[in-house]
């Protein structure tokens, strides 16, 4: 019913990620996962220096390649994200292979 | 009450620019030993997989709201909790940019009123700011420059809001005006530039500051507001005091105010150069002319708009029983002359009766019965209209960042 604390090495920062079938909610939790492939856990750990990353499923309707690395430069050029070149083109990969929905 | 509850889940001070301190709760845990729940969301196609279901999570003395994030909070009003007059404090959307959010203490909270063009600096206390300028009371409708963002077509990147990035409420405070005039506005003055008590996790990220038009923070129906509903403001909301604009979208009602600076230029940071901005032209409304560009200016008021809130998309209404079509219709401050209501697919309009004259720049409630004698889909549409005659519009003007979504909205039905 509950799933277990879950610990993302190298950020040192313990998420609760907690998921039920509740009818009703009494709380609000952040979201953390993502889709299981290559560069999910650069990704969150990356995003969740600022952010919860439920604006990634919920954007992926209007994203794709071009817009992904159009919000990933935005991130890093006008919001500070520390994230380098290498890392950024990991993570657009995985987002724009799991993320990409608009056509 | 509201005041204590959140002294009591503070778990840090910290000394902010040396003038307040502030109790500041950790957001990141503020969830444990909480329950999410999803269902069903109503207003979008079900071929947009990605947004057909929605979490509910409650923050803090909120009822549990749409969650689209939880850090930074963007909780979205659901549909239902739109049907009275007043939103309920509890249910009114939740909206911020900057993820470290202190829990501002309002017994050493003062507001920093300087500038460039300030003949005299102030700083006020929260007792001095409520017994020291007359106190004025408003309704209005706050609504998030991007609310409805999530059904725009073709789809823009942003937070998805559906319909509930909007409530009415009464605010009360003092005028922005008297403040300023106690602070001597010199002459040259042209922006009032405001900060909130929130802030970036990054020292890099641009911090949350707005800025008004002087004439727009001189005019008598811009507030510091201090209650919400008759309460206090609440935490989500602004708390302790929070800036008023009726009539402008929530991007200039800035939270958790802490100053407010009159200066000779115009304000040139990230949020009023970069963000919150429209095709210049693009729009009817009031011109930012400090902030324009020939490409693009920001935004300013609301457009004439209206929701139906009853019957719901999809709802299956039995024959020849009661049912009627219900909802509210706002705009800029103009006031709403009529709403008009199509059954069959926009082809004949009739005029609903409206409700209470709650203000000009609240909502209006308005009402009309619908024919069940006859088994069929039904496409209801609803259209208001200004009192400047601006109507609601049937084609959605694309801008890229989601914003002035104010088309017909049509919920569809079946009589059977």
């Amino acid at each position: 019913m509950r799933r277990a604390a879950r610990t993302l090495a190298g950020n040192g920062v313990v998420l609760l990620a907690l998921a039920c079938g509740r009818a009703w909610a009494a709380g609000a939790a952040e979201i953390t996962e993502l889709k299981d492939a290559p560069g999910r856990d650069l990704t969150v750990g990356r995003c969740i220096i600022c952010h919860s990353v439920e604006y990634i499923p919920s954007n992926a309707p209007a994203m794709n390649r071009a817009a992904w690395q159009k919000t990933i430069q935005k991130m890093r050029e006008r919001f500070g994200a520390p994230i380098t070149d290498a890392e950024a083109q990991q993570i657009l990969d995985y987002l724009d292979a799991n993320y990409s929905g608009k056509s | 009450m509201a005041a204590a509850d959140q002294t009591a889940g503070a778990s840090a001070a910290l000394e902010r620019n040396g003038r307040a301190v502030l109790r500041r709760r950790e957001l990141l845990l503020a969830g444990a030993g909480a329950w999410l729940a999803r269902r069903a969301r109503a207003t979008d196609a079900p071929s947009t997989a990605a947004a057909a279901e929605e979490i509910l999570g409650a923050l803090p003395g909120k009822r549990p709201l749409i969650q689209h994030a939880f850090r930074p909070p963007n909780f979205e009003t659901p549909l239902g909790d739109l049907a009275a007059p007043f939103t309920p404090n509890d249910a009114f959307f939740v909206r911020y940019h900057l993820a470290v959010i202190p829990w501002v203490d309002t017994a050493s909270w003062r507001l920093e009123v300087s500038g460039a063009s300030a003949r005299q600096s102030l700083s006020l206390s929260l007792e001095e700011l409520k017994s020291g300028f007359e106190r004025v009371s408003l309704a209005a409708v706050n609504q998030c420059s991007g609310n409805r963002r999530g059904l725009f077509s073709p789809r823009v990147p942003g937070v998805q809001w559906g319909n509930g990035a909007m409530g009415n409420a009464r605010w009360t405070g003092v005028r922005l005006r008297d403040v300023l005039r106690k602070a001597a506005v010199a002459p040259g003055a042209l922006e009032v530039v405001f900060s909130g008590a929130d802030s970036a996790v990054l020292p890099q990220t641009p911090p949350f500051v707005k800025s008004l038009p002087l004439e727009r923070a001189l005019d008598e129906s811009t507030l510091l507001a201090f209650e919400m509903n008759g309460e206090p403001l609440p935490h989500w909301n602004g708390a302790p005091v929070r800036l008023i604009v009726p009539g402008w979208t929530g991007t200039y009602w800035m939270k958790h105010l802490i100053a407010v600076r009159i200066e000779p230029k115009a304000f040139d940071g990230f949020w009023m150069k970069s963000a919150y901005r429209l095709p210049t032209g693009a729009f009817p409304g009031t011109r930012f002319l400090s902030q324009e560009t020939p490409e693009t200016t920001p935004i300013t008021e609301i457009l004439v708009n209206s929701l139906i809130v009853t019957p719901l998309e999809g709802a299956r209404l039995k024959r020849g029983e009661h049912a009627e079509v219900a909802g509210k219709a706002w705009d800029g401050g103009a006031g709403i002359a009529a709403v008009e209501v199509s059954v069959d697919g926009r082809r004949s309009w009739r005029e609903a009766r409206l409700g209470r004259d709650l203000g000009r720049f609240a909502w209006r409630d308005f009402r009309m019965p619908i024919d069940t004698a006859r088994a069929g889909p039904l496409a209801i549409a609803v259209r208001a209209r200004s009192r400047n005659g601006a109507q609601q519009p049937d084609k959605l003007t694309f801008n890229p960042s989601g914003y002035h979504d104010n088309i017909v909205q049509t919920v569809n039905v079946e009589v059977a």
